[in-house]
């Protein structure tokens, strides 16, 4: 019988990781290497007066504005221009790059980077989102701090909303969340007959590239951007290579010796973008039966001092208002807000945890108010094939959840332990659904990305994988190859997967948005397809191919309508939890998921995939937490940011359920967002009913706890 | 300058500079031995976990005057074992490495438990790897790799 894809192989990275012989950016030697430290701002907002240097030794160089070269411009190409690489007058926030210090000597370097003074002229700066919409200190993004503002409508929510017969009002937070890949950030440049060589500690090689191009006035075939061993991004080396690669790109033109960049811990925490934080404002219109006849929902997001890639990231966070619910009348109002703190970024998810942490809470408020079972009020509204989602797209796809809720509810004994204890018996159970839309927005896959792949068949029978996602923890390196193999009937041992460079692969995009599997998975199965008809393992054959989009998505970008993603991912979570009646300290019990991915292209991998991303969303849940200190983290440690240990949660029970898509290589949809997007909803849920108090904020601290019990 | 002496995976050293180091830059600077990385410098990750007298340490926070006499083992050296093999192995196949940045300090964290304790418990394991971060693999399957290398190892440990 034909082994199934699924079946889980050895990792193709592990042992060569495992062993120590991987070798990250910190690890790899290069000849008369100099080092690099940023000069940042230390002030939240205002205008640079002065920057005093100490005396440089021979060979020690402050790199800034002034070097860019003739024809170089001071912007970060990215989403927009906002960003500049070298600060020269205005401050936006407490970290953005003046300069940079390069040279032979960390410890000298350190030195006189404390050396070196800047003043400034201070202002009064914004950090919450309530103080960026107030404009505090006066807007600096337009005339009212708002980068993007989007609006939705499903259905005649006016009109239902003038019939309710009682309105139900909810505000939802979230805080910020750093990402804590173990590897911080890290990036080393060479230059050399004209040509600026990247290796990088990255997502996505061909952003660095377009990004630095600009400010050194270089073409893009001069600029390389090698991707080397990752030690985890989950969103957090989508953008920010791009800050560094720009300040090195201009050193290594005006030094011309290899530089490296790499983070200390603090400045990486303290100095990287973060997950956006969140207020979501619900108003639910009833009717006298307590069904929802009508939802408003007004979302603000805290983008920080530049957008990056803010304006994408509201989209999916009011795509993801509803969650799995498919309500009759729906307005959504999303903004993203320009506040004075680090620019907030990427993060797996990318907006949908926020918005389904919103709306999974908001909708266990409204069961507990109208005096019903949570699980069985929201199952009402599940969304079901062909339904309509907030943007009046189709629900193309079998939905799963009934199914996999009747699975799960038994498995954690859902409604027995919802029995035996009662709400606020300091032991609770929660539950929360959800779902993740694979790949680009809309057509975004075809008008903007365009991802190609290419297979080259070897004369001595192996098969090369020329693609630029990459490999960066979450095992691609390995479903890919298996996909190859699979479609081609070979060994996996013949195909060969390296890291890619800019100047050897085809840009087939970045490695984010859940459509490494999905969409280029898929790309890579067509060319091996298509390779196995015109290669027999004698001689070389080359093919490329490019992104063919699903016909029956219909989208329009301009007004946002239509099919926001042509497939959808589906999870349930459930925890347990004891509160303890004296310190508040929550105690995880139990953790149960059940997830529909499609099918797996390899199950231990999405099984480890499955744990780290729900460990990841509990320690948002209840331990990660950042606070602002006039625009500097309080927190910049990891003593002080914690992040889950083994000891904080028990083993997480994970169990699959398949449901081939089509457009997907062996049937396989998105994973790795999805797994972050729902745990920290069945937590607050847990405790919530554990305490008999309604949780609105993550994350659920013991202090909070305290405060909510302490309110009567 | 004192002259510090140690053995470090197998071979002895002596070292003489000014001021401190830390035993992590001497490793990866001097030796070029890279395992073990730097993930916070400050004592709260494990990624620079190395053995020292066979007991798991952060080497970010050891200064190397601290290993005079002792026996320091690097997973450059602890891979060249039966026992570095047996975990290696067991942590390829368990599923218990994603990005890989957090593996090597894991697997000396391991190393020191197995030496201590050849048949650690579920709850011993996770005590004995909880100064180890990791951020991608949630944990369960790094467990499972402790668990794997002490029932393939029965007897080595
Ligand atoms: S680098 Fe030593 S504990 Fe983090
Ligand atoms: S495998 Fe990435 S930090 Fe552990």
């Amino acid at each position: 019988m034909k082994e199934r894809i699924s079946s889980p192989v050895r990792r193709v990275d592990a042992y060569e990781k495992a062993g120590g012989y991987a070798r990250y950016i910190a690890d790899i030697p290069f000849d008369h290497l100099l080092y690099g430290k940023l000069v940042r701002t230390s002030i939240q907002r205002g205008r640079i007066t002065g920057i005093a240097l100490p005396d440089l030794p021979e060979g020690y160089r402050f790199i800034s504005e002034g070097d860019i070269p003739p024809g170089g411009v001071n912007q970060i190409n990215m989403i927009t221009s906002d960003w500049p690489v070298f600060t020269t007058g205005e401050v936006r926030f407490c970290g953005q790059t003046i300069g940079l210090l390069v040279g032979p000597d960390r410890q000298v370097l350190h030195e006189l980077h404390k050396a070196v003074a800047v003043t400034y002229d201070i202002e009064e700066g914004s950090s919450t989102i309530e103080e960026g919409l107030a404009c505090r200190g006066g807007a600096f993004v337009g005339e009212d701090n708002i980068y993007v503002e989007h609006r939705l409508k499903k259905g005649d929510p006016d009109a239902a909303f003038s019939q309710a017969d009682r309105i139900i009002e909810d505000v939802i937070e979230t805080g910020f969340q750093e990402h804590v890949y173990m590897e911080p950030q890290g990036i080393t440049v060479e230059y050399s007959n004209g040509q600026l060589v990247f290796h990088a500690s990255c997502q996505c090689p061909f952003y660095i590239r377009k990004a630095v191009a600009p400010s050194v006035a270089m073409n893009l075939e001069d600029i390389i951007v090698h991707q080397v061993t990752t030690g985890g991004a989950f969103g957090g080396k989508e953008h920010f290579p791009d800050i560094i690669a720009s300040a090195l790109a201009v050193a290594a033109v005006a030094i011309q010796q290899p530089i490296q960049v790499v983070f200390e811990r603090r400045e990486d925490i303290s100095y990287t973008p973060k997950r956006h934080p969140s207020q979501i404002i619900f108003r639910t219109a009833l009717d006298r039966n307590n069904r929802i006849i009508a939802m408003d929902v007004d979302a603000r997001i805290n983008a920080g001092a530049y957008q990056s890639c803010s304006a994408v990231v509201l989209q999916r966070t009011m795509f993801s208002a509803n969650s799995v619910y498919d309500l009759p009348n729906v307005s959504i109002r999303g903004r993203a807000v320009a506040t004075n703190t680090v620019p907030s970024d990427a993060f797996r998810g990318f907006g949908a945890p926020q918005g389904i942490f919103a709306a999974e809470m908001h909708m266990s408020h409204v069961a507990r108010l109208v005096g019903e079972e949570e699980s069985e009020f929201k199952r009402r509204c599940f969304l079901k094939q062909g339904g309509r989602t907030v943007t009046n797209g189709t629900i193309h796809e079998q939905v799963l959840l009934e199914q996999m809720w009747q699975d799960i509810s038994l498995e954690s004994g859902y409604y027995e332990k919802l029995k035996s204890n009662p709400s606020g018996s300091f032991r609770g159970i929660g539950v929360s659904y959800y779902l993740h839309g694979g790949g680009f927005t809309g057509n975004g896959e075809q008008a903007l990305i365009d991802s190609h792949v290419r297979l080259k068949g070897m004369k001595d029978g192996r098969v090369e994988l020329l693609l630029s996602t990459v490999e960066m923890g979450q095992g691609l390196a390995t479903t890919y190859r298996k996909i190859v193999a699979s479609a081609l009937g070979i060994d996996i041992s013949r195909t060969i997967f390296l890291d890619p460079s800019t100047n050897r692969v085809p840009d087939s995009g970045p490695t984010v948005a859940s459509r490494s599997i999905m969409v280029v998975g898929r790309l890579l199965q067509r060319a091996a397809l298509q390779l196995k008809t015109c290669w027999d393992g004698t001689r070389e054959e080359t093919v490329e191919i490019g992104y063919e989009h699903p016909p029956w998505v219909e989208w329009n970008q301009e007004t946002l309508q239509g099919d926001a993603y042509p497939a959808y991912s589906w999870g349930i979570c459930v925890t347990e939890v004891e509160v303890d009646r004296a310190s508040f300290e929550v105690e995880t019990k139990g953790v149960w998921t059940i997830h529909e991915v499609g099918r797996a292209i390899d199950e231990q991998i999405v099984h480890g995939q499955v744990n780290g991303g729900v460990i990841q969303a509990l320690g948002y849940a209840s331990l990660e937490k950042l606070e602002l200190k006039e625009g500097r983290f309080y927190q910049n440690t990891l003593a002080d940011y914690m992040i889950p240990t083994s000891l904080d949660f028990p083993p997480v029970y994970s169990k699959l359920v398949e449901n081939p898509y089509e457009y997907g290589p062996f049937g396989a949809k998105g994973l790795g967002e999805l797994v972050f997007d729902g745990a920290a909803a069945s937590f607050a849920a847990a405790v919530q009913h554990a305490i008999g108090r309604p949780v609105g904020r993550i994350p659920v601290t013991p202090e909070y706890i305290m405060e909510l019990m302490s309110d009567e | 300058m004192n002259e510090i002496h140690c053995r470090i995976n197998g071979t002895d050293y002596t070292f003489s500079f000014p001021g401190e180091r830390r035993l992590l830059d001497v490793l990866r600077e001097d030796l070029q031995l890279t395992a073990a990385k730097e993930g916070c410098g400050e004592g709260e990750c494990g990624a620079c976990s190395v053995l020292k007298d066979r007991r798991v340490v952060n080497s970010c926070m050891i200064p190397v005057a601290a290993v005079e006499g002792c026996e320091i083992m690097t997973l450059e050296g602890f891979r060249q074992t039966p026992e570095g093999r047996c975990i290696v192995e067991a942590f390829s196949d368990s599923g218990a490495v994603q990005c890989g940045f957090c593996t090597p300090g894991m697997v000396m964290a391991a190393a020191s438990l197995l030496f201590e304790n050849p048949d650690p418990s579920e709850v011993q394991i996770r005590t004995a790897l909880s100064g180890n971060l990791c951020r991608c693999t949630g944990y369960d399957m790094i467990v499972q790799g402790v668990r794997l290398a002490a029932e393939r190892g029965r007897g080595l440990w």
